[in-house]
């Protein structure tokens, strides 16, 4: 059996707006392994978060995926009925975002939100998906369970909540969790212990997890592989180790030096002249072209494909010219 | 630093008063800021960091007299700003500007860049028609931004493009203080560095004072000359950057802080200590030390007498009995070296 | 340093750009079928009530002038609505009533709005005592019922089109107060206001030049909304006859004086209860389309 659980094959993704057309996702292909964490990061405007919502074939009203291919093992999720759907959505494939506050009804305790998850997917009795909820309360270290099932989201803390959410998503034995910016809402001191029990989650259940971020600090610090996004494109993707030590896209290496280091105290930062472009015009060539200090002649007329050129463990994957197609293996 | 600080905030308290409850009897008090005191000196950049509910945020509005201070002195070159009638803060005001976290709510949509920059120059100065212009030009140009955007308006720019703006119009009348609110959070990192960078530059050219709050550990780090650490609405820590970050910080709540933050600087990378339970509402905190909840190495007296910020030694303050107390109990080494 | 021009942008997107909020709403509004219909629907009143001498053969009935000769005269080639028990013609009562009506309605909410408008700015920026003081004396008045209240000070000033008028625009203006207030207190801690503050402008010029235009989408919704009930209000108080006397035509008086020989002969009444209930809806809906289309979520998305 493949150690692919999911595979984005060339996934495009636009939007109909007053404004215009916006090109969101641009070819996005990349695979998630089992068990392994996957972080997709970049800055605002890559696409990262509608290449999440179109795994799950849930991008919102407006935008529409106009090729490409999901293939959960083996089997093409965007090619499924909303049916089918949603037997896979909170079963195989979970979602978590950023803000759990507005992810839990503040109506219904948190007991019954879980519950009415576990008894959807898994028809289980009354009894047996209360046992049920509380284990996951348990394995998400959530002090306190039966009180805990009792409470409204209103009376738990950021964290708390994102437990909870975490929790649902975990409740019916999913494969794959999708976490979207799980983190960028809740205080530092938080942050580390979402992200420490999702690490945990991952070795004990077993569970793939693929995060979304544009924190390169987190991706570096929990993720196994990371895939850098760009104008709705991966421009660099391999081992964490690889693509952030041993980074060789021009954009993913101008973003590490733009970061402030405890080597850098007071001295000027290195920045990437221009903006990230904001996806009303379709980009020919390589999209990081008109920011690129290496930009070449060629790089304007047509993407470079995105390729692997040797890594330490597994491929490293540039799509840049300065890396030709020889240097593979 | 043996200058006279810029600015000196006295015994500081920001208390935020609600009533609830049936014929609202029941009073809650939210203590953003409780009795903090600081000072500010010229030319320097004072970090201040925390999490949500610490008051940092308040506490830069406090200063500016945004908003109302409970109790407390703020002393701006001496004169209390708290005592001032609204004229004469107006007149102060010249000096000490904001710049905000978001730079698309920081400006009123309906104007363009022109209206927007000229208008703290059209309130105190009588500047108007092309010298207004010009100088408005000027205001651009030096934070970056060519003259040929001042009849755009807000939507059109990015948000790096937006904050320059901001600063910009911050710098409009030359004061000598700004308070920057997050002024890189809501950015892009490649977006961030550039703003950094340009605010580091005009701090040298305008000798600029500045008042950085982030909860981003790593810019701190790498703006500010001395920090202040902050937790539900005091001052746990202060101290030189060098100290805390380089020599190690002393309060267990800041070494917490430093560990939880995630970095890619493996170098920078410390000992992950993760701690339990969440930040302390502030209007019912814990007695005693508000952090001995959390605290890993927390006394009994922890939970009864609340530590003040006294001086440990070379100037570096903090609030915590274990680094205060003649010791009564011995602490093995490596309790304190969490 | 000089940074990279952005990219050029077409005229149209320019424009669309500039002028930003409104020239979307109007794009989004355009697609909707029942908010088109229901602004023509209005435009037709509107222009029928402007030029009602010159579209009707007998502006004088219109105006009152009685033609006992020819009363009761059902719908025909000469008297398209007929005519009613005084001989008038009933379209030209319906076009010279809209004069009536319309600009009533239009005038109250007019008034409605220019004193509830700064009443509520003041309220929710300054807060405190003088907030209490505002809310205490809205309360008082939003706690009658609207139509009893003016129909009180209707029947207190006497009858006649100002005193309606004026008997309407004050039950109404609290609402006014309220949303406006409601806006306020929300806008208040946006940055921009702290930055206005922060640079020292004073307070009155900041709600001027900043509070106020902000808040004016909410005011326009539900002004547009309200024309339809100050109208329905305005014939209402005249059906009393408490407002307008005859002969001055106005729907609802027509309605009344109408309503006895309704089973027999309806075409006087029922043409004015039709224009009212056209007019009313009409504008309902068309508070409804410019409600979606100043709603940012609704607009996000393109057909």
């Amino acid at each position: 059996m493949s150690d692919v659980l999911l595979s984005v094959q060339d996934l495009h993704v636009h939007f109909d707006t007053y404004a215009g057309r916006i090109y969101a996702v641009n070819g996005m292909s990349f695979d998630i392994h089992r068990s392994r964490m996957f972080g997709l990061v970049g800055e605002s405007g890559c696409g990262k978060s509608v290449t999440g919502l179109s795994i799950v074939n849930m991008v919102p009203p407006g935008g529409k995926i106009v090729r490409g291919k999901v293939l959960l093992t083996g089997q093409n999720v965007l090619a499924m009925s909303e049916r089918e759907m949603q037997g896979i959505r909170g079963r195989r494939i979970s979602m978590i975002f950023q803000d759990p506050a507005r992810s839990l009804n503040p109506v219904f305790s948190v007991g019954d939100q879980i519950v009415r998850v576990i008894r959807q997917h898994d028809h289980l009795t009354r009894e047996g998906a209360y046992q049920r909820a509380l284990e996951m309360f348990e394995s998400v270290a959530m002090p306190d369970p039966e009180r805990i099932f009792r409470s409204y989201p209103h009376e738990l803390s950021g964290g708390m909540q994102q437990r909870i959410m975490i929790s649902i998503a975990l409740a019916c034995g999913a494969e794959l969790l999708i976490a979207d910016e799980p983190t960028t809402a809740l205080d530092v001191t938080i942050q580390a212990q979402i992200l420490a029990l999702l690490a945990d989650l991952r070795l004990k259940e077993r569970i793939s997890i693929l995060l979304i971020t544009h924190n390169l600090g987190v991706v570096s610090e929990t993720c196994d592989q990371v895939g850098v996004a760009y104008a709705g494109q991966i421009v660099e993707m391999g081992e964490t180790g690889d693509v952030l030590f041993h980074s060789k896209h021009p954009y993913t290496r101008g973003l590490l030096a733009a970061l402030p280091k405890s080597a850098t105290r007071k001295s000027a930062l290195q920045s990437i002249p221009g903006n990230v472009p904001d996806g009303l015009t379709l980009l020919k060539g390589c999209p990081f072209f008109d920011r690129c200090q290496y930009a070449m002649e060629h790089c304007q007329h047509t993407p470079p494909p995105l390729i692997p050129v040797g890594g330490s463990v597994k491929d490293h994957w540039i799509a840049c010219y300065l890396y030709p197609q020889e240097q593979s293996g | 630093m043996n200058q006279t600080p810029l600015i000196e905030v006295k015994g500081l308290s920001v208390h935020f008063v609600s009533s609830h409850g049936i014929l609202r009897r029941r009073i809650r008090r939210v203590r953003a800021v409780s009795d903090v005191d600081l000072a500010i000196y010229p030319h320097e950049t004072l970090g201040v960091v925390g999490e949500s509910g610490c008051g940092k945020t308040t506490l830069g509005r406090a200063i500016l007299r945004l908003v109302k201070p409970t109790a407390g002195q703020v002393l701006f070159e001496g004169e209390d700003l708290v005592q001032l009638n609204p004229s004469e803060m107006r007149r102060r005001r010249r000096e000490m500007q904001i710049i905000f976290q978001s730079p698309q709510l920081s400006f009123d949509s309906r104007f363009n860049v022109l209206s927007l920059v000229a208008e703290p120059l059209q309130t105190h100065t009588s500047l108007h028609g092309e010298a207004l212009t010009q100088r408005v030009v000027e205001l651009l140009e030096q934070t970056g931004m060519p003259g040929e955007i001042l009849f755009r308006y807000p939507h059109e720019f990015s948000g790096g493009q937006l904050q320059r703006i901001a600063v910009a119009r911050a710098l409009a009348l030359n004061p000598k203080f700004l308070v920057l609110d997050e002024p890189t959070s809501a950015l892009d990192v490649s977006v961030q560095a550039q703003i950094i960078n340009l605010l580091q530059r005009l701090q040298a050219e305008l000798e600029l004072t500045y008042l950085f709050i982030t909860h981003d550990l790593s810019v701190i780090q790498h703006i500010s000359d001395r920090v202040a650490v902050m937790y539900v609405g005091k001052v746990v820590e202060l101290s030189t950057t060098d100290a805390i970050f380089n020599r190690g910080a002393l309060h267990p709540y800041t070494k917490a802080l430093l560990a939880s933050a995630p970095m890619v600087d493996s170098a920078a990378r410390r000992e992950r200590i993760i701690l339990q339970g969440s930040v302390p509402n502030p209007a019912n905190p814990p007695p005693g030390c508000t952090f001995h909840p959390r605290c890993p190495v927390s006394l009994p007296i922890c939970s009864l007498v609340e530590p003040k910020l006294v001086d440990i030694g070379d100037g570096h303050l903090a609030s915590c009995h274990l680094l205060q107390t003649e010791v009564a109990y011995p602490i093995a080494p490596s309790v304190l070296d969490v | 340093m000089t940074l990279p021009e952005r990219q050029p942008v077409d005229k149209s997107e320019q424009r669309l750009i500039r002028f930003g909020e409104y020239s979307l709403m109007w794009r989004v509004f355009r697609r909707d079928p029942l908010a088109v219909a229901s602004l023509v629907v209005i435009i037709i009143f509107i222009l029928g009530a402007i030029f009602a001498p010159l579209l009707t053969a007998y502006p004088e009935q219109g105006r009152g002038v009685p033609n006992i000769t020819e009363k009761f005269k059902p719908p025909s080639s000469t008297h398209l609505l007929g005519t009613d028990y005084l001989g008038r013609d009933v379209l030209a009562r319906i076009l010279f009533g809209g004069q009536v009506s319309l600009s009533m309605g239009f005038l109250v909410v007019l008034i409605a709005v220019l004193i509830g408008t700064p009443l509520g700015a003041i309220s929710g920026y300054y807060g405190g005592r003088l907030d209490n003081l505002i809310m205490r004396i809205t309360d008082i008045f939003l706690s009658f019922p609207s139509l009893l209240l003016a129909m009180a000070i209707a029947a207190a000033l006497g009858p006649s089109f100002t005193n309606t008028m004026i008997a309407i625009a004050f039950t109404w203006w609290p609402w006014y107060t309220r949303i406006v207030r409601a806006q306020v207190l929300s806008m208040r801690e946006r940055y921009f206001i702290e930055a206005a503050r922060s640079i020292g402008v004073s307070d009155m010029t900041i709600i001027r030049r900043h509070v106020i235009p902000n808040i004016l989408t909410p005011v326009m919704v539900q002004g547009t909304m309200d024309l339809g009930s100050a109208i329905l209000t305005g014939a209402a108080i005249s059906f009393l006859g408490l407002g307008v006397q005859p002969p001055t035509p106005e729907w609802g008086s027509m309605i009344s004086n109408g309503r006895i020989y309704f089973l027999e002969r309806p075409w006087f009444a029922g043409s004015a209860g039709m224009a009212i209930f056209l007019v009313t809806l009409a504008f309902n809906l068309l508070g409804d389309a410019v409600r979606d289309a100043a709603d940012p979520r609704t607009r996000r998305v393109a057909p």
